[in-house]
Order: structure tokens, then C-alpha cells, then sequence
């Protein structure tokens, strides 16, 4: 049982290097990085995963400047403020040259904070909140993941190709679900001047009451639904929409649901139809996917996750960092990191040098069925560059002296 | 003059009356037992009188101020002491420390945040702990005391007061007879002692002869009788209830 | 108005649902007076119990109805299993304590339902029949939805014919009405507590199994339904199978429509119906005033002023502490830091906790308002930091002030519940309010000002307003006042007829507890950089009743041992393996079963051995 395994060796585990470089001599290069491991296990271990696999990829290759990597994990239990008391363990205690980490948003933030104030770096693969790197963004601060607002945009842009005019939203009730809503509306209103927005439900994050949601959304009358709901949320909120038959004949746009973690544990009730961001998996076909879809296989016997794509391309990201800044130090990784371009399998990425965004792109699609399991089907990716807005608006946002 | 004077007191219970136009009045120094077979409305006016309850009309005069339908701790305010049927103590604190509450509470030094509450009227304490005769038990805890030391504590917490009126509800509930005894002889000197007026309730007839200057016959929450004892003992009304009813004196 | 059918029938199902979740946890509560918080995840373990059999079953209706029986079953199982390896030894501890242990528990459970299932939420494939409608009013209307709405009248139905037809029956409402006399009977109570909670368990394990054909088996069950489950109970009036029932059908109804009418205050409405009802019934919908609870009839230890050896072994222990910058590593130094906090949290608590008798299960909503406080002054109006140090505990006693004039009537489990409650709708407000709280995102960017931004200097700072508080804290419980305080606690009646203003020093106890928890909530925010929701988290409640119940309630020293301890541990187990939560459930569970009057007390008896009179 892989989980299990993983779970015994534990957030204290650095990962194991082959002996062969540490006989060299070579001080690695040390990765920390904290997570909500017990808190959202579902995505965070398929994540670690392939963290672990990137590393031994980047060491085999003879590591960076020389120097093997050496990963230290740590679990938030979904807490910014022990990521924050973490990362001061990481930095003073384990002496790591760089943070790295975070899948809930604000755990995210907590870390950024962290790192402009002591002044080291840190990369956050998986939170998605805008803010991260606009509002609060900083210098030590660099994100990996394609932002609420890339989503949204890439979702309001096929929205605007509908005829649907009347729209509902359906969103869980705090940061990530109002920025998505917020967003998806500026957006397609921009494009289409003539829809409307006729109603939305916010349920409490974890606790949709999923029948009497359906029903108040059934009696707006849409033609167009933009969902935001994610996890058990959107099981239950799913379950609800078919037997209720919300979904017939009514247009569904939804945020991430094209992703394993969230597809597949809807089964034969994934819905059809839906035009989704997401995570096609194994079904991409370009050969540094496949060559990564296949060494995760090998090593761990499942497929990949979205969250295995993050992770893997989280630590080929930072190798590539510091090489480029041929260096550890602080400000000269900062340097090396502004602009810096890596392959990852998705497809080449770079970190804007405007606001430290990486520019990993989003998998649209529509859901569909296929052996009794959800799919994404007629997906393409879409670079992440494409879908930032202009930098004049990134400008207005982002404080001026990150 | 009287110090508890009370004047046609009703209380009923969903149209059920329990007591009605009940009316007497406390000397100082006076022992008033009240008496009567159970449901008579016996605690009903006690706990009228302590401000448990409130009345639905009638008065009740304390040193001929208005008291009728206070707080507990309003008529505590007026010179009440009280002590309970089944005994209530600081169960945390020290047999002294239970009289400096009373008397810290008497004096309002309540709403004080520094100095040391257990520096505060030691001596105080222990005098009215020598009056009840617990004065070598003044450093345990009230938790750990005999059944019959508990009610004497009692009886110092509630004079830690300086009562004009003491209230006993069922005293010596509990208690073996010769104890009973020597308690309410105990509150009978110190009621002539001080001048207190003592308002108490009994099932034990004995001791309600014994101590009381006068008593009083509730019966269904009427007054039926009212005299000392040789008038109470010789009233057929009396007789007819406590033998009538074939309750026994020292029935619950 | 043609919504109004359906939704209402909405409404109906999700109240048999709350009614299932909720009834078990009454049943329990009414007759061995436990709160149990494990309650969840024994619905959890029935969700996923429920999952494993009927996916390995054929998908007719008969094997359905087969497999949540086994479930039911197995559930029950699991709760004997429960009671009688653990509560059952911690029947005659403090109440709290069993509310520990279960926390520990739960806490157990988690990584035990995660090493067996799995991290990925598991929904039950639902065959055709599952799937059906009917059609009212134009409106599709899912056939489950009906059966749930039949099952929670039949459930209630066969409850009551077994608690009024049979003689066990009557054994648990004699026990849920005074349980000491039926002890006198000579009924065997061990047995009838083991079924009670076999039966309570079962229920939980039928409420997890019947939610699967709407939901998933998933990780976060427990602490989802639990708090749902609370507000059920307390709303029907604990221990009462109509009140549980009756107020399930409120909250459930008001959800359904409250979803139209207002969508963003759906977390918020439950709790403040809950709120509401508990201000004009304190003893809730159905209930009974509760008899006087053991511990206050049981007397609580004298308090003492410190031994010497004690006195000295405090005053090194804080020359230590004063010392710790040139001793500790910068690490060490933060999570020093993070103790002082955590010491002024639980002494906080322990003031009205303790000689305050009121145990509140929603502490962290005085450390996230305090924390909130200081964040909102400095993100809008730039006040400094002392500034902000200063509106902190300002604001938390105020709230506590205008709380306090609701809660202070109420007495044992309905006060705690009514904390807890309070807590979960500053969360909610937190979480939710974007615009000003900066939802779970949280205030950021609160460091310290340049002379105090180096970890030593502020952590001297942590320090000396910690224990300078929690000292004049502890001088306050020496003061009449804390006499007065703990007076009402022992005896509310002999307190009221010496003339003390019982509900005022409740009060008092009050502001002064959340205007240092505020303080302590303030002095994280700015170790941390930020204020966030979770802040205001039920675990972060949970953790200072840790704290304080594992220290020990009744000394002094207790919450401080406590917090120091938990701080140290915690951090141990967090660093050093996935597994934490497992093995600090169990070492709780461990404390409970060994120490039940605490770590400080248990050191406090071994010491005053032979030494007492």
C-alpha cells in the first residue's frame, strides 16, 4: 500500500540519496517543504510523489551546480500558522536553501509573507489565490500553478462561444470560490455584453447542502451555470444535479473539475458536457508527458494527478532556478529565478519576471464518459502567458518595489 | 417592633393555590417555627420570604422596608441570613475562608482585584467560628467536615451577615437527634445573644418545642393555627392534621 | 411560490438526516452524561464501513437494506469496542475528561480511516434505483431524498417504542433522568452504558452508511457532522429523542429555505438559531434543567497558595525562560515563543474554567477576535504595534461583555455548546467576510516594528505580557474577587444568599478571560505575520481545553504545565511523523486513563501525600 508506506516514512524522511554523490563531497542543495499532507492527502501525496521523483530525475543527472537536491518535507495539518512556524524550523533548524510548498491558498500566503520578511525564497507549486503574486505579491515570492484568474479566463473565453445568456453561479463561500466568481462574471460580461447574471449560491466550504442548492438553482431558470465547487462538495452537488436534472439541456462551465483528483471519484456520475479545466493525465501524448506519465507509473504503480504534473514540474522549476543563478545565495536566486525557463512535461514554462507567475498553462476540455469513469475529452492546453491579462494591469496590482 | 413583618402573602401554581393569604410577623430575638405536613406551602413562604420566589400579592416588611419580590441577593443586602435544607458551602475554600467570604461579601469588598482576599478580617472570622464552636477546624476544608459540623458552618456563614433575620430551612434535615438538639440551642443563644429574629422550618417536633418561642400551622397553604407550644400541642385544628392525616412528626 | 414544495421536501430530507446524525449522540449524552466528540467519526467509519460492504454486494434494494444493517452492526461493534477500552475507564474522571478522551479519539481515528481507505473520498456507485425521481409540482424530486424523509419519523418511531415498551427501555430514561438512582437499583450500569453506546454508535454508523447514496465516504466527516450534531442536540435540549428530532426539523426547514433567501449565511443561520433558541430556552427546545453536575457536587480541592519547593521550581523555570535567547536556536526561540502564547491561552481559559466553573468549548474565538483586533487596526487605520496590542484584549473583552450577557445564565454543557457556537460563527464571519477579514486568506503582512522585530526582543516581549498577565491573573483568583468567583462556582445558591451577584462575577470572569485570550491571539498574530481563520478553528478550542484539562483544572500551575507540555509535544510529533495526529490521540487518550485530574494535579497529589490533613 503506497499511501501507507509513504505516510510511515513521514514528513520527517528527507529523501533518500544515492550514496554515490554524497561520497563526492558535495553538500546538497535543501529543498523544504511544507503541506497540508494530513489534511488534504488526496492531493498532496500524489503531489509528493512525484516531488520525489523529480528529485532523483534532477540527481541522476548530476544535481544542480554539482550538488545533489535533497527534499525535506513537512505537514502544515492545514494551518498557515504552523506552515509559518515550520518554515522557521526549515530555514534555521534543517538549514534549507530554499521553501517550497503550500496547496491551500492561505498557507500559501502565509509562506510568501514569511519569505519577504526574512528575505528567502520561496515557490509555491499549488495555490491558486491571485493574490499571492498581484496584491500581496513579493520578491522572494514565485508560483508555479496557473491562478484563479488564468482558469476563469480560459473558462469565461468559451463561455462567450456559448448562446447560453442567463447565468447562475455556484460557489463555495470564501476566498478562491468569490475571486473565481468575480473573475468568470468580469470576464464573460467584458466579452458578452448581453448575458446576465440571474442568481448564485454560495454554501459553506465543505458543507453544501446539496439538494436544496440544486433546487434553488433549478428555479433560477439559467441557460448557463458556472460552477466553482470542488471535492465532496462537488460529489454531493453533482449527485443532486443529475437525479434533480439540473444539468439537462443548461450549459456548464466549471472550474477544475476536469481534474483527476476532483473526476474521478464522481465514477460512471461524471457529468457529461461540462467544458472544464482540468488534467487529461495519461491521455496526453506528447513525448516529455509520456515519458513522465510512465517513470511515475513504473515507480508508484498509478497514474499521475494533476497535483504529481505540480509537483514534478515544482522541483524541475527550482533546479532550473539555481542553475540559472548559479548560486544559493538569496538575492542571486531571486535573479535567477526572474525570467527563468524550464521544460516540464506539460511543455515549456517560464517564471514571468513581471509578477513571478509561471506560466504553466491550463487543459481545458469537456467532460465526458468513458468505461463508467469521467474523461476529459477534445482538451488542449493553453500556455499560460496567453491567459495573463495585459502588464499595465498586473502593474496596477502588484506592489511596485516587489 | 417586629423585624419581619409579613402581610397576606398568595402564591399559586398553574390555578393551583399554595399558599394563600398567609400573614405574621418576627420579634427580635424570636424563634417563629413554621410547620405543617408536606405540600403544606411550608417552603413556598420560606422561599417567598428568602426571595426564591416571588410573591403573586401581599407584602413582606423587613425592619418595615418594602423587600416583597427582591433578589436572594437584594434581601441578602437587607440583613438576611440563610441557611439551606441540604447544606451549601465552598466546598473549595477552608472552614475560615468560608466566614471571610460572608463577611468580604457583607463588607462589599467583592470588586476587589489585588490584595490578598485570605488577609482579610481573619480575626472576624474566627470569633464567629468560636460562637459555633468550629473554631479548631478553621484551617480544613469545608469539604471534608461531619454532616453536623457543615450546618454549623452554615449557621456562621449566614451570621457573617450581621442578620436581622435568620432563615432555616429544615436545619437539621439529616442530622442525629441529639445534634439537632444542641444546633438549635446553639442558634437559640445566638439568637437572644444578637437580637437576631429566626424564621425556621422543622419536621422534628421535639426540637421545634424545645427551641421555638412560637409556631406556626400552615395547612394547605393556610394559616390554621399560631401560638407556643402548649397552645399548638393543645389545638384540635393541629391534632386533626397531624393525626388526622396519619402523618407522623417525623415524617418527610 | 411553486418552489416552495419542493424545497420544503428538501428541507425534510435534510432534517432526517441531521436527526440521524444527531440521535445517537443524545441517546449517549442523556444516559452517561459524555460528550462525545467521537461521535462523527463513528459516523465517518459508518460511511466508509457502509461503502466497503455495499460495493462488495449485489446493487438490488434488498442487499441495500442488507448491507446497512451489517453496517449498523459493525458500527455498534466498533462502539462497544470504544467503551469498553476506553470510556469505561474514564467513567469516574471529570466529565471534561471523557470529552478529552473522545477528542483523542477522534483524533486516532482519522489516521486509522486514512491508513485503511485511503486519502481519496470514496462515493458509493449508485445503481439505477438510487438514481430515480419523481416528478412534484414540475419539479424532479430524487425517490432517496423521499426514503430518507420516511426514515427519520420510522427511526424516531422504533426508538420510542424501544424506550417505552421494553424494560431496557425504561432503564435508559430512568438513567437519562437521574442516573445515581438508578445505580441505587442495582442495575448492572456497566452493561447498560456498553449498549447505550453500542446503540448510539449503531445510529451514527446507519446515519454515516444512509448518506452515501447522496454523498462520499470522505475524511472530513467527522468534525463536519460533529459540530451539526451538537447543534441538534442542544437546539432539542440534550438527551431528548423528540427534542433532537423537532429541532432537526427547524434547522433543516430554515437551511432549505434560508439557501433561497439569503445564500451567503447559510453557516451563519444554523448556529444563530441555535443561539436564539438558547436565550429564550436554556435548557433547549425539549429539554430539562440538568441536575446539578457531579463535579460541583463533588467538592473541588481547596486551593492552597504554592508550596516553596514550587514557588522556586517556577522562578527558575522563568529565569530559564528569560535566559532562552542566548541558549536556543532561533527555531527553538519561535517556538518558545509560540509556548509563552499558548501558556497565556490557557491560563486564560483556566480563569473562567476553573474558579469560573463555565467550560467553554469556543476559547478560540476570544484568540481570533483579539487577533482580528490587532489586525484590522493596523491593515486600516496603521496603528503601531502596541497600539494594536492594546485593542486586542479592549475588543475581546468587550465582545465578551455583550456574549457574556448570554451565556452567564447558562449553565454546564448548554454553556459550553453556546461558546462553541459563538466561536463557529466568528469563524464563519472570518472565513467568509472577504472584504474585511480577507477570508481564509487571512490579514497579512503583520511583523513586528523594526525594535522588535528581531525574534529574542519579541519573544521577550511574548514573555513578559504572557506571564505578567497570567500572574496577575493568578493574583486576581487570591483577590476577593477570585474568592467571590470561585464561591459562585462551588455554590451559586449560598453565593446568591450572601449577597453575591452570581451572574455579574460570571460576567467579570468572562471579560477578563477573553481580554487575555485577545491579548494572547494578538502576540500569535504578529509572531506569525498574520491573522487567519483558522485561528478560530473547533481543533484550536480543542487544543486549549488540552492544555488546560491536561495541566489539571484545579491548581494554579496547571494550564501553565499544560500549555508547555502540549506546545512541545505537538511540535515533536508534527516534525517527526505523518502519523501525529494517531500518536497524540493516543497519548491523550494514554493522559486521561493515567492522570485524570491532569499532569500538575497528579504532581500535586504525589506531593501532597501524607501532607494534608
Amino acid at each position: 500500500m503506497q499511501v501507507t508506506r509513504r505516510l510511515l516514512l513521514g514528513a520527517s524522511g528527507a529523501l533518500a540519496l544515492p550514496g554515490l554523490v554524497r561520497a563526492q563531497g558535495s553538500a546538497p542543495i535543501r529543498i523544504g517543504e511544507i503541506n497540508s499532507y494530513t489534511t488534504q492527502p488526496a492531493f498532496t501525496l500524489p503531489y509528493r510523489n512525484a516531488m520525489q521523483l523529480a528529485v532523483e530525475a534532477v540527481n541522476a543527472k548530476g544535481g544542480v551546480l554539482g550538488r545533489p537536491l535533497e527534499l525535506i518535507t513537512r505537514d502544515d495539518a492545514g494551518r498557515p500558522q504552523d506552515a509559518v512556524r515550520l518554515a522557521g524550523e526549515l530555514v534555521n533548524d534543517q538549514k534549507v536553501d530554499i521553501l517550497a510548498g503550500a496547496y491551500l491558498s492561505n498557507v500559501g500566503l502565509a509562506l510568501s509573507e514569511y519569505a519577504a520578511q526574512n528575505k528567502r525564497i520561496y515557490v509555491g507549486g499549488e495555490p491558486l489565490t491571485d493574490s499571492i503574486v498581484w496584491e500581496r505579491g513579493n520578491r522572494y515570492t514565485f508560483r508555479l500553478r496557473p491562478s484563479t484568474y488564468m482558469q476563469a479566463a480560459i473558462l469565461a473565453e468559451e463561455a462567450a462561444r456559448l448562446p447560453a445568456k442567463r447565468w447562475v453561479t455556484v460557489s463555495p463561500n470564501y476566498e478562491f470560490g468569490q475571486s473565481g466568481v468575480k473573475w468568470f462574471r468580469q470576464l464573460l460580461t467584458a466579452r458578452r455584453p448581453d448575458v446576465t447574471f440571474v442568481g448564485e449560491q454560495w454554501p459553506a466550504l465543505g458543507r453544501v447542502d446539496a439538494g436544496a442548492t440544486v433546487q434553488a438553482l433549478e428555479q433560477m431558470k439559467p441557460d448557463g451555470i458556472f460552477n466553482v465547487l470542488f471535492g465532496t462538495d462537488l460529489t454531493n452537488f453533482v449527485r443532486q444535479g443529475n437525479t434533480r436534472g439540473l444539468f439537462e439541456n443548461r450549459a456548464v462551465v466549471s472550474l477544475l473539475t476536469g481534474e483527476p483528483e476532483y473526476l474521478d471519484p464522481l465514477g460512471d456520475e461524471a457529468p457529461e458536457g461540462w467544458i472544464v479545466t482540468g488534467y487529461p493525465g495519461e491521455a496526453i501524448d506528447t513525448p516529455a508527458h509520456k515519458a513522465f506519465a510512465s517513470a511515475y507509473r513504473g515507480k508508484f504503480n498509478a497514474k499521475p494527478m494533476c497535483g504529481s504534473l505540480v509537483g514534478y514540474s515544482l522541483i524541475l522549476s527550482i533546479a532550473a532556478g539555481i542553475a540559472r543563478a548559479e548560486s544559493v545565495n538569496m538575492e542571486k536566486m531571486v535573479e535567477g529565478f526572474r525570467g527563468v525557463g524550464f521544460d516540464t512535461p506539460a511543455g515549456p514554462v517560464s517564471y514571468r519576471a513581471i509578477d513571478h507567475q509561471g506560466t504553466l498553462g491550463v487543459y481545458v476540455g469537456r467532460t465526458a464518459l468513458k468505461d463508467g469513469a469521467g474523461i476529459m475529452a477534445d482538451w488542449r492546453y493553453i500556455d499560460g502567458k496567453d491567459l495573463l491579462p495585459d502588464d499595465a494591469f498586473v502593474r496596477k496590482l502588484r506592489p511596485a518595489d516587489a | 417592633m417586629s423585624v419581619l413583618v409579613v402581610r397576606g402573602l398568595h402564591k399559586s401554581f398553574g390555578g393551583v393555590e399554595a399558599v394563600g393569604d398567609v400573614s405574621f410577623a418576627v420579634a427580635p430575638g424570636e424563634m417563629l417555627a413554621l410547620i405543617g405536613p408536606n405540600g403544606a406551602g411550608k417552603s413556598t413562604c420560606f422561599n417567598m420570604v428568602g426571595g426564591q420566589l416571588p410573591p403573586d400579592s401581599g407584602s413582606v416588611r423587613l425592619d418595615g422596608r418594602e423587600i416583597t419580590g427582591l433578589s436572594p441577593r437584594a434581601i441578602s443586602g437587607h440583613g438576611v441570613g440563610r441557611t439551606f435544607q441540604i447544606t451549601a458551602t465552598f466546598g473549595s475554600m477552608t472552614v475560615r475562608e468560608n466566614v471571610q467570604m460572608a463577611l468580604l461579601a457583607h463588607h462589599r469588598e467583592i470588586w476587589r482585584f489585588w490584595r490578598p482576599a485570605a488577609a482579610r478580617h481573619v480575626a472576624a472570622a474566627e470569633a464567629l467560628l468560636a460562637q459555633v464552636g468550629l473554631e479548631a477546624q478553621a484551617g480544613r476544608a469545608a469539604g471534608v467536615l461531619a454532616y453536623g459540623d457543615l450546618k454549623r458552618l452554615e449557621l456562621a456563614i449566614a451570621l457573617g451577615n450581621a442578620p436581622r433575620l435568620l432563615l432555616m430551612d429544615e436545619p437539621t434535615a439529616g442530622m442525629a437527634p441529639a445534634e439537632r438538639v444542641a444546633l438549635m440551642q446553639l442558634t437559640r443563644r445566638i439568637a437572644s445573644g444578637r437580637g437576631v429574629a429566626v424564621l425556621f422550618t422543622e419536621h422534628d417536633m421535639d426540637v421545634v418545642f424545645d427551641v421555638s418561642d412560637r409556631i406556626l400551622v400552615l395547612n394547605r397553604g393556610r394559616l390554621i393555627a399560631e401560638g407556643d407550644g402548649a397552645a399548638i400541642r393543645a389545638n384540635p385544628a393541629v391534632r386533626e392534621i397531624y393525626l388526622g392525616t396519619g402523618a407522623t412528626s417525623g415524617g418527610h | 411560490m411553486d418552489f416552495i414544495i419542493p424545497q420544503l421536501l428538501t428541507g425534510l430530507a435534510g432534517a432526517s438526516s441531521l436527526f440521524l446524525v444527531a440521535v445517537g449522540l443524545t441517546i449517549i449524552f442523556g444516559v452517561t452524561r459524555i460528550v462525545n466528540f467521537s461521535h462523527g467519526s463513528l459516523m465517518m467509519l459508518g460511511a466508509y464501513i457502509g461503502w466497503s460492504i455495499l460495493t462488495r454486494l449485489p446493487r438490488d434494494p434488498e442487499w441495500f437494506v442488507l448491507g446497512i444493517a451489517a453496517t449498523v452492526l459493525c458500527t455498534a461493534a466498533i462502539g462497544v469496542v470504544l467503551e469498553v477500552v476506553v470510556l469505561r475507564r474514564v467513567y469516574r474522571a471529570p466529565e471534561l475528561f471523557q470529552l478529552l478522551a473522545t477528542f483523542g479519539v477522534v483524533l486516532i481515528l482519522q489516521d486509522v480511516t486514512l491508513w485503511i481507505w485511503g486519502p481519496v473520498e470514496l462515493p458509493l456507485p449508485r445503481p439505477r434505483w438510487l438514481r430515480g425521481f419523481v416528478t412534484i409540482l414540475d419539479s424532479r424530486f430524487p425517490v432517496y431524498d423521499l426514503v430518507l424523509i420516511a426514515v427519520g419519523p420510522a427511526v424516531l418511531g422504533i426508538l420510542w417504542l424501544v424506550m417505552n415498551r421494553t424494560r431496557w427501555g425504561t432503564l435508559v430514561r430512568a438513567a437519562t433522568l437521574d442516573r445515581e438512582m438508578v445505580a441505587a437499583l442495582g442495575v448492572d450500569q456497566r452493561l447498560l452504558f456498553t449498549s447505550v453506546f453500542a446503540l448510539g454508535a449503531g445510529l451514527a454508523g446507519l446515519g454515516g452508511a444512509l448518506s452515501l447514496p447522496n454523498a462520499s465516504a470522505n475524511l472530513q466527516i467527522d468534525l463536519s457532522v460533529i459540530t451539526d450534531a451538537f447543534v441538534v442536540v442542544v437546539v432539542g435540549g440534550l438527551g431528548s429523542l423528540a427534542g433532537a428530532f423537532v429541532a432537526s426539523l427547524l434547522i433543516g426547514i430554515l437551511q432549505a429555505f434560508g439557501i433561497v433567501l439569503v445564500p451567503q449565511s447559510t453557516l451563519v443561520l444554523v448556529f444563530l438559531v441555535m443561539a436564539v433558541v438558547l436565550v429564550f430556552r436554556p435548557n433547549g427546545l425539549m429539554g430539562r434543567p440538568q441536575a446539578e453536575a457531579r463535579e460541583a457536587t463533588l467538592a473541588a480541592p481547596v486551593v492552597r497558595p504554592a508550596p516553596r519547593v514550587l514557588r522556586i521550581l517556577g522562578a527558575v523555570a522563568l529565569l530559564l525562560a528569560v535566559a532562552a535567547p542566548f541558549l536556543a536556536g532561533d527555531y527553538y526561540l519561535t517556538v518558545l515563543t509560540d509556548g509563552a502564547v499558548a501558556l497565556l491561552f490557557a491560563t486564560s481559559l483556566h480563569f473562567m474554567m476553573g474558579p469560573g466553573g463555565m467550560a467553554s468549548f469556543g476559547h478560540a474565538a476570544w484568540f481570533g477576535i483579539g487577533a482580528y483586533a490587532a489586525g484590522l487596526m493596523s491593515q486600516w487605520l496603521g496603528a503601531p504595534m502596541p497600539l494594536a496590542l492594546l485593542a486586542a484584549p479592549l475588543a475581546a473583552g468587550i465582545v465578551a461583555a455583550l456574549f457574556g450577557w448570554f451565556v452567564a445564565r447558562l449553565s454546564g454543557v448548554y454553556l459550553s455548546m453556546l461558546t462553541l457556537a459563538f466561536a463557529q460563527i466568528v469563524w464563519a464571519v472570518s472565513f467568509q467576510w472577504v472584504e474585511v477579514t480577507g477570508g481564509d486568506n487571512g490579514l497579512l503582512g503583520l511583523w513586528p516594528p523594526g525594535w522588535a522585530r528581531d525574534p529574542a526582543v519579541y519573544y521577550w516581549i511574548t514573555l513578559a505580557l504572557s506571564v505578567g498577565v497570567a500572574m496577575l491573573l493568578r493574583r486576581m483568583l487570591y483577590s476577593p474577587y477570585g474568592y467571590a468567583l470561585r464561591a459562585a462556582r462551588d455554590s451559586a445558591v449560598r453565593a446568591q444568599s450572601i449577597g453575591l451577584d452570581v451572574q455579574r462575577l460570571r460576567i467579570v470572569a468572562l471579560v477578563v478571560a477573553g481580554a487575555a485570550a485577545g491579548l494572547s491571539g494578538a502576540l500569535f498574530s504578529y509572531a506569525k505575520g498574520g491573522v487567519f481563520p483558522t485561528y478560530i478553528s473547533i481543533p484550536h478550542s480543542v487544543e486549549a481545553l488540552l492544555m488546560v484539562l491536561l495541566g489539571g483544572l484545579q491548581t494554579v500551575a496547571g494550564p501553565i504545565v499544560g500549555a508547555l507540555v502540549y506546545t512541545g509535544l505537538a511540535d515533536i510529533l508534527v516534525r517527526s511523523t505523518d502519523l501525529w495526529r494517531l500518536v497524540l490521540g493516543a497519548v491523550i487518550v494514554l493522559l486521561v486513563v493515567a492522570f485524570p485530574e491532569g499532569v500538575a494535579g497528579a504532581a500535586r497529589r504525589l506531593w501532597l501525600r501524607g501532607r494534608e490533613a
